[in-house]
């Protein structure tokens, strides 16, 4: 409708004066509704895969099976389902890794971040090349990262024991013993992202005057006081941020999962959304994969929402 | 005091470059194993160092067996299509936000930033069962749609479309150009940096996608790179196919990273940008 309106407008100011009020008539009719119409594309894909799921996933974790699929109508069971989430040892066990996998994966992911943001930081052409050598891993499909890393960890032939059985050490299963397959995933995750922080690191490395550094030094400071008095606080936004979106990130992605160890041996790797893949895709309890899901976009929330105003107090934005 | 000055930055540089060859190993091993002959030898296929007759026989049995050609089409019509349709959705509300005043702006705003954090990983059940209500299970377009609006990439153009200033709209507006006109010859041409960045951030980030894809398609003829990569490596896991395996990782690395490679400032430039998007 905004479309046909704009013709006759050309026309209206080619014909002189006479017709501007009417055509500031209508062009206020139409700055009315235009704003709406360039934002409809967009909200109609929004409601129904972002709104839309939010509703039908708290509605369907109600029932004991979903809306108008079979012919057997759904039954309200309240929060049985919930109940049989948080009663399933999978899930508690997935939940309890997925702490791990976060922590395990954050703090190292970070301190590396930060410790290549600080050493490539000056722009050099050995710099520029070890930027991209560090970095290039985020580039790369985490399945593709998560077949090199099947094959690295291959028991006996695959690249880490083959290298440890150079210099005499005999590696352990890496992904098929238990107590160590989440650290041999938290590895590949490390390796993967850690490039990735380094760049907002390096911006944020980038936005510390000089004068600062060159104040402390004269001052007497040396290079961890420098570090730990002048840079790391400068760097507190950056800090922030990258903790935000990597935290995201250790929640929402487990494609490495599905590849290297479907989540065991015995749930020894279940991370939170790969139980819930399993349970929807695998198990077809579609009822609990609800419940299980509105539980995960609560703690996203609650994360991002509790980190946006740590950010907003913090002031300064990042980058 | 003097030897120590001069003792740490080598030994940092010495740790960094050990740092960086642990972080090469892995593409390093990919490359000289998909060129290594099938005949090498099982016991040496960890090896780094390269075969003295480099093969193209381990690329030809991925084409093959994994049926690669098909699947680069796929992932090429997924990439393709979320972007072409993104450039749509995003420059239209990216203007809207920057430009216009209405009713009800600031709430819609919020309602855009919701997705930032309701990441469409985390919504993949109900949003399979939206996608078969609509009769998109098993299609490529189910695959896209779910991407086809993006917070991030509004935000991006928002930004983009703010720091052109206004004058020359005004001007075009005084000659009676329409608002999609306005959009189309005098903001969009100015906002090409914007587009690019968003453009190589949504490329890079569906050209790696596999879960949702792998809940929504069940034809083999309709799987994407990372699907048939996964098929792949979990075939493998009982042959000895290693080469044919590093061949293929390779293959749907290869496009992005020569891509990188080529446009790597702009590459970097995207990325800290799209920081916001999670």
């Amino acid at each position: 409708m905004a479309v046909t309106d704009a013709a006759p407008e050309i026309g209206g100011i080619n014909s002189g004066a006479r017709t501007v009020s009417g055509l500031a008539g209508r062009r206020r009719a139409q700055a009315r509704v235009l704003p709406y119409a360039l934002l409809a594309p967009s909200l109609i894909f929004l409601g129904l895969f972002t709104y839309l799921p939010v509703i039908r996933v708290a509605i369907e974790s109600l029932y004991d099976k979903p809306h108008g699929l079979g012919d057997a109508a759904a039954r309200f069971v309240g929060g049985d389902n919930y109940a049989r989430v948080l009663g399933d040892p999978a899930f508690r066990e997935a939940a309890g890794n997925n702490l791990v996998y976060a922590l395990g994966t954050l703090i190292p992911t970070l301190i590396l971040a930060l410790a290549f943001a600080l050493a490539v930081q000056r722009s050099t052409r050995f710099n520029t090349v070890l930027r991209t050598v560090l970095f290039f891993p985020s580039l790369v499909p985490l399945v593709a990262a998560a077949s090199l890393f099947f094959f690295i960890f291959l028991p006996g032939v695959g690249l880490l024991d083959y290298y440890l059985g150079k210099i005499g050490i005999e590696g352990p299963n890496w992904l098929g013993n238990s107590d160590l397959a989440l650290w041999s995933v938290i590895g590949l995750t490390v390796w993967k992202n850690a490039g990735y922080y380094m760049l907002f690191y390096i911006a944020g490395l980038q936005n510390i005057s000089r004068d600062t550094i060159e104040a402390a030094t004269i001052d007497g400071a040396n290079a961890w006081q420098r570090l730990r008095y002048v840079i790391l606080p400068a760097l507190a936004p950056t800090t922030s941020f990258v903790l935000v979106i990597a935290t995201i990130n250790v929640l929402t992605s487990v494609d490495h999962v599905v590849v290297l160890t479907r989540g065991g041996p015995s749930n020894a790797t279940n991370l939170l959304l790969y139980y819930i893949f399993q349970t929807a895709h695998e198990n077809f309890d579609y009822g609990k994969a609800a419940a299980a899901t509105l539980m995960s976009v609560a703690v996203l929330l609650a994360i991002s929402l509790t980190s946006m105003r740590v950010m907003e107090q913090g002031g300064r934005g990042a980058t | 005091m003097r030897l120590r000055r001069r003792l740490a930055p080598a030994l940092g540089a010495a740790l960094l470059a050990a740092m960086a060859f642990l972080w090469v190993t892995p593409f390093l091993w990919t490359l000289v194993a998909s060129f290594r002959p099938e005949g090498a030898g099982h016991a040496d296929m960890a090896s780094l160092v390269p075969d003295l007759d480099p093969t193209l026989e381990n690329f030809r049995n991925a084409f093959d067996s994994g049926t690669f050609g098909l699947y680069y089409l796929n992932t090429v019509i997924v990439v393709g299509g979320v972007l072409a349709m993104q450039c749509v959705t995003v420059s239209l509300a990216g203007y809207a936000f920057a430009r216009l005043r209405f009713r009800g702006r600031n709430l819609l705003f919020y309602g855009f930033l919701l997705q930032l954090m309701l990441v469409p990983p985390a919504l993949i059940v109900p949003n399979l069962r939206t996608v078969v209500d609509l009769g998109l299970y098993d299609t490529l377009a189910g695959v896209m749609a779910p991407y086809f609006a993006s917070a991030f990439g509004t935000f991006l153009m928002r930004q983009t479309f703010l720091a052109i200033p206004r004058d020359f709209e005004e001007a075009a507006a005084i000659d009676g150009a329409p608002w999609w006109a306005v959009i189309w010859y005098v903001l969009l041409p100015m906002a090409r940096p914007g587009l690019v960045a968003f453009a190589i951030v949504s490329v890079t980030t569906h050209w790696n996608e596999f879960l949702w894809p792998l809940m929504v398609i069940n034809d083999p003829a309709k799987q994407t790179l990372t699907i048939g990569l996964a098929s792949f490596t979990l075939g493998a896991e009982s042959g000895k196919e290693w080469g044919v395996l590093a061949a293929g990782t390779l293959l749907v690395m290869a496009p992005l990273a020569v891509a990188f490679v080529a446009f790597q400032r702009r590459f970097v430039d995207s990325f800290v940008f799209s920081g916001v998007k999670g």
